[in-house]
């Protein structure tokens, strides 16, 4: 664990409804180093909206407050426009969930990686075609001339997955935010993509925030854990020690989780506390 | 016969049948369509109170005469017969004879054309090349106040009576600003002064070189122009706002804005660029439309173009001058429907 | 006290959470959709100016100065004054006067419109929806060539055939007016088809003409409003290209675009005869097109 590359304190996110105000996220607050760091919870939990306020990408209506909100030193709170455009996509980065829609369906694959070379780099066309064949090839893709000029409809879930994870990394960033990268992709799929993207954040040093509704998954990638709930976060915890996990939502979702040893007769279902959507 | 077997055994359409299969049904519709204005407009002929017999013999001629005549022009025969004479004459260019000109209605139309294709062709040019930014700027401030101008802006083009613009125009203008020149599609002087090779002056002048020809032109189309251009940009402004604003809510955009591109870039390169097909549509269903409201902006402008022409026949009752001249402006709003479609399909690569 | 008491329980009554009944349900749901809708400038305006027209046509003879079609030659082309508001037309007639009535000529064109078209459109695009297969292929064709015509030059041939004349007029418009209700109540019927409660009144043995009639048509309506408000303006300014080149109403109708048309001749000095029916026409349309955009965005978010 490096010195903090994200520190966050007391997030808030709210958007403004017909009837009256409703907090998304309410008080998340957690610091990062050069780590991964994974965030788990359910539809409406918000670990997405979390993520996408440390870019500052918030859909219309929403408001963000934050008592910290520091990137590398940075305040992202008090950054304008045009410092937050400098640090998007040079030093954080978010890899999104389905590629089909992610993935400009006009432009090549090859030439939405240049473009995020270009955009930070100066360099000339023929640079920052040979960066993205370069990047292609990092991912993994095995004929990147050829896929360099197909169109997102033209190329299967997986290999979009990783045309994103090329283009998000060709600058070069820091911090990586992955919101659900693999939910969108088939099981054999996804643990390909996981292993790619596992050897380049390691590669880089990067930091990686993982955002997922699978515990198991998240636990087994992760080097820490936060378990969401109702916008809070309920539980933090090394993934190692997933098992010990104190907090009874995080004991019930992995009572759920059926096993491959089989189990003792009926899954578990999970019962809701509305004491966890209360401030802790 | 399990369905997987079934299922493995179909091999998929090649792009390229399929592609082929698309524009052959596009032509069957088409075809259909034309079909369709034919007959209405057969039909519309027929309801004519007037009976065409009486009107070729006058109302003395003895009873003989009129059978003659009667079977002469073939009305004696059942309608569907009829029907397809008419359609037959038609596809092979034959409209009739007009009352008033006594030229054979194609002729006089072919003559006319050009005059409303210079029209509509300036207006469009200028509705798109103000109508697209319009419509982005509007979308990218999506709720401001520039928002709302450009909305009202377009939405009273589609409240304004096109023929009242063009008189209020004028007055202005022409009558107290003296900016532009009056009715009419160039000064009498001027007139059969430049050899017509493509029919449209401006064209022409400036092929010839005659500058002096060229600017009496253009100060003649610039404000009819202009009115029916204020239509056009009405439309496609509305249209891109429209289409600009699906596009800003998909998650491409925020990729884009993730990579740290310039707002204008995510604007105009990545969001605009996946409305240019559809904007193909609506610049074409855009000439469409003025080719309609040029009938009425001709008669305020006193531009010799098919508009006129049909409504002078109107104005005579002339029915096979104007129903050869709705047959002629519904075939080019049908083919430029289809043109528009193709287009689509062409450039598409989703569609391919 | 009591006052603040009573409407805070009227709110909350109309924002319910829960509602205790069917009734109470629409009436929930009617006040969420008025306060969107009222919450949007443009729309009010669209609505104060339709409900303007609407006011202006029905009272017309108490606002009027005097008659519209009295001629008095001695005072002819007046310019705008306190004694003639819009000015005096070449007959010497109250062009005022002749616009309030001209309301009602085009409100009562645009109902006419509107009366025909609607209802033929609905049932088409129902029956086709409904039916699918080989009739709703047929209907559809017929639409789309419908839809397919130049709508102005198609009303022009016809009421050249027919002759001039308001209902003439209305006919020539009705006939490419229509299309747009067929698609939009075919979309809808297409998706209300398969649901459950169709497939119950199904069960229950009644007829597919009770059923189209009865539970598919009344829920393709608020499209159909929509729509029809959007369409109007159309409707009005074709019926104004009508009367402007002399083959809607006759004279001495005081209908718009003919007031415009008679107008012309004077356009040079005597702009007011041309300049105010076209205003009104302006405002009038402009009116249900704010008012129809509204509704749009309340009723139809999805089409915007």
């Amino acid at each position: 664990m490096t010195a903090s590359l994200l520190e966050i304190a007391d997030l808030r996110v709210s958007f403004r409804t017909s009837r009256g105000i409703s907090e998304a996220v309410r008080g998340v607050g957690f610091t990062m180093g050069r780590e991964k760091l994974g965030i788990v919870g359910e539809s409406g939990s918000g670990k997405s909206l979390t993520g996408r306020s440390i870019l500052r990408l918030l859909p219309p209506g929403a408001t963000l407050r934050a008592s910290r909100l520091v990137f590398d030193d940075i305040d992202l709170l008090a950054a304008g426009a045009a410092t937050m455009r400098k640090l998007r996509g040079r030093r954080l980065a978010m890899v999104m969930q389905d590629p089909k829609f992610s993935l400009n369906p006009v432009m090549t694959v090859g030439h939405q990686i240049a473009e995020a070379y270009l955009a930070h780099q100066r360099a000339s066309a023929s640079e920052a075609r040979e960066k993205a064949l370069a990047m292609l090839e990092a991912v993994r893709i095995r004929d990147p001339h050829r896929v360099y000029d197909l169109y997102p409809h033209e190329v299967s879930g997986g290999m979009g997955q990783r045309a994103m994870i090329a283009m998000m990394l060709a600058p070069d960033p820091d911090l990586l935010i992955a919101d659900e990268p693999t939910s969108a992709l088939d099981v054999t799929v996804q643990m390909q993509v996981l292993a790619i993207l596992d050897d380049l954040v390691s590669e880089r040093g990067m930091g990686l925030i993982f955002i997922s509704h699978d515990l198991r998954l998240v636990a087994s990638f992760c080097d820490r854990v936060l378990v969401m709930y109702g916008g809070r976060v309920v539980e933090t915890i090394d993934a190692r020690r997933l098992a010990e996990a104190r907090h009874p939502y995080t004991r019930g979702l992995l009572a759920c989780l059926p096993t491959l040893e089989g189990g003792e007769g009926e899954l578990a279902t999970l019962q809701r506390d509305p004491a966890w959507l209360a401030a802790p | 016969m399990s369905s997987v077997a079934t299922a493995a055994r179909k091999r998929p359409t090649p792009p390229a049948i399929r592609f082929a299969g698309g524009v052959l049904r596009l032509l069957a519709t088409v075809a259909f369509t034309f079909f369709g204005l034919l007959l209405v407009t057969f039909l519309i002929g027929r309801v004519v109170p007037i009976d065409p017999v009486l009107a070729a013999v006058g109302d003395r001629a003895p009873a003989e005469v009129y059978q003659r005549v009667r079977t002469e022009l073939g009305l004696d025969q059942p309608l569907y017969v009829q029907f397809y004479r008419y359609a037959m004459a038609v596809l092979s260019g034959d409209l009739g004879r007009s009352v008033l000109t006594s030229n054979p209605v194609l002729t006089d139309i072919k003559r006319f054309f050009p005059a409303t294709f210079e029209l509509a062709t300036l207006a469009t040019l200028l509705g798109v090349a103000l109508g697209i930014p319009l419509g982005v700027i509007a979308a990218a401030r999506q709720n401001r106040a520039i928002d709302q101008a450009i909305r009202v802006l377009g939405l009273l083009g589609y409240s304004v009576p096109v023929f009242w613009l063009g008189l209020m125009g004028l007055v202005l203008f022409y009558v107290h600003l003296d900016w532009v020149a009056g009715p009419g599609r160039i000064d009498v002087a001027y007139e059969d002064l430049v050899e017509t090779r493509t029919g449209v002056i401006l064209l022409d002048s400036a092929l010839a070189g005659n500058w002096e020809v060229f600017r009496n032109a253009f100060a003649h189309v610039i404000l009819p122009a202009s009115i029916l251009g204020y239509f056009s940009l009405a439309y496609v402004s509305r249209m891109t706002r429209s289409l600009m604003i699906e596009q800003l809510r998909q998650e491409y955009v925020v990729t884009a804005r993730v990579k740290g591109l310039s707002e204008a870039r995510v604007i105009w390169r990545h969001a605009l660029g996946n409305v240019m097909v559809p904007l193909i549509t609506v610049v074409a269903l855009s000439y469409a439309n003025l080719l309609e409201g040029s009938v009425l902006t001709e008669t305020v402008f006193a531009w010799p173009g098919i508009g006129q022409y049909i409504t002078n026949s109107l104005l005579s009752v002339d029915m096979n001058a104007v129903l050869g001249g709705t047959i002629v402006v519904g075939a080019v709003f049908v083919g430029l429907n289809l043109f528009s479609d193709l287009l689509y399909r062409v450039f598409d690569p989703r569609v391919r | 006290m009591s006052e603040a008491t009573a409407s805070r329980e009227w709110r909350a009554w109309l924002t319910a959470e829960a509602p205790s009944s069917r009734l109470h349900a629409r009436f929930v749901r009617g006040y969420a959709t008025a306060l969107i809708f009222l919450r949007n400038p443009l729309a009010l305006t669209g609505l104060a100016l339709v409900v303007t027209l609407l006011a202006v046509a029905a009272a017309a003879p108490l606002l009027a100065h005097g008659d519209p079609v009295a001629q008095d030659l001695s005072r002819r082309l007046k310019p705008p004054s306190a004694a003639f508001w819009f000015g005096t037309d070449e007959l010497g007639r109250d062009i005022y006067t002749r616009i309030l009535y001209g309301a009602r000529i085009t409100l009562g064109i645009v109902s006419l419109v509107v009366v025909i078209v609607a209802p033929i459109g609905l049932l088409v695009g129902c029956i086709a929806g409904y039916l699918g297969g080989v009739a709703d292929g047929i209907l559809m064709r017929v639409t789309d060539v419908f839809l397919a015509f130049p709508r102005l030059i198609l009303a022009l041939a016809f009421v050249a055939a027919l002759g001039p004349g308001i209902e003439n007029a209305v006919i020539a418009i009705s006939l490419t007016a229509w299309p747009p209700y067929a698609r939009i109540a075919r979309a809808e019927t297409i998706v209300l088809r398969d649901s459950d409660f169709i497939s119950a009144a199904r069960l229950l043995g009644a007829s597919p003409g009770r059923i189209v009639l009865l539970h598919v048509m009344p829920l393709c309506l608020s499209s159909v409003i929509v729509r029809v408000t959007l369409d109007m303006a159309g409707i009005i300014l074709t019926a104004a290209g009508l009367g402007f080149l002399g083959l809607g109403a006759q004279p001495p109708s005081p209908e718009w675009g003919a007031m415009i048309s008679a107008g012309r001749k004077f356009i040079l000095d005597q702009w007011w005869v041309a300049a105010f029916p076209g205003l009104a026409i302006c405002l009038v349309s402009l009116g249900f097109n704010l008012l129809g955009d509204g509704l749009r965005d309340v009723l139809d978010p999805k089409q915007r």
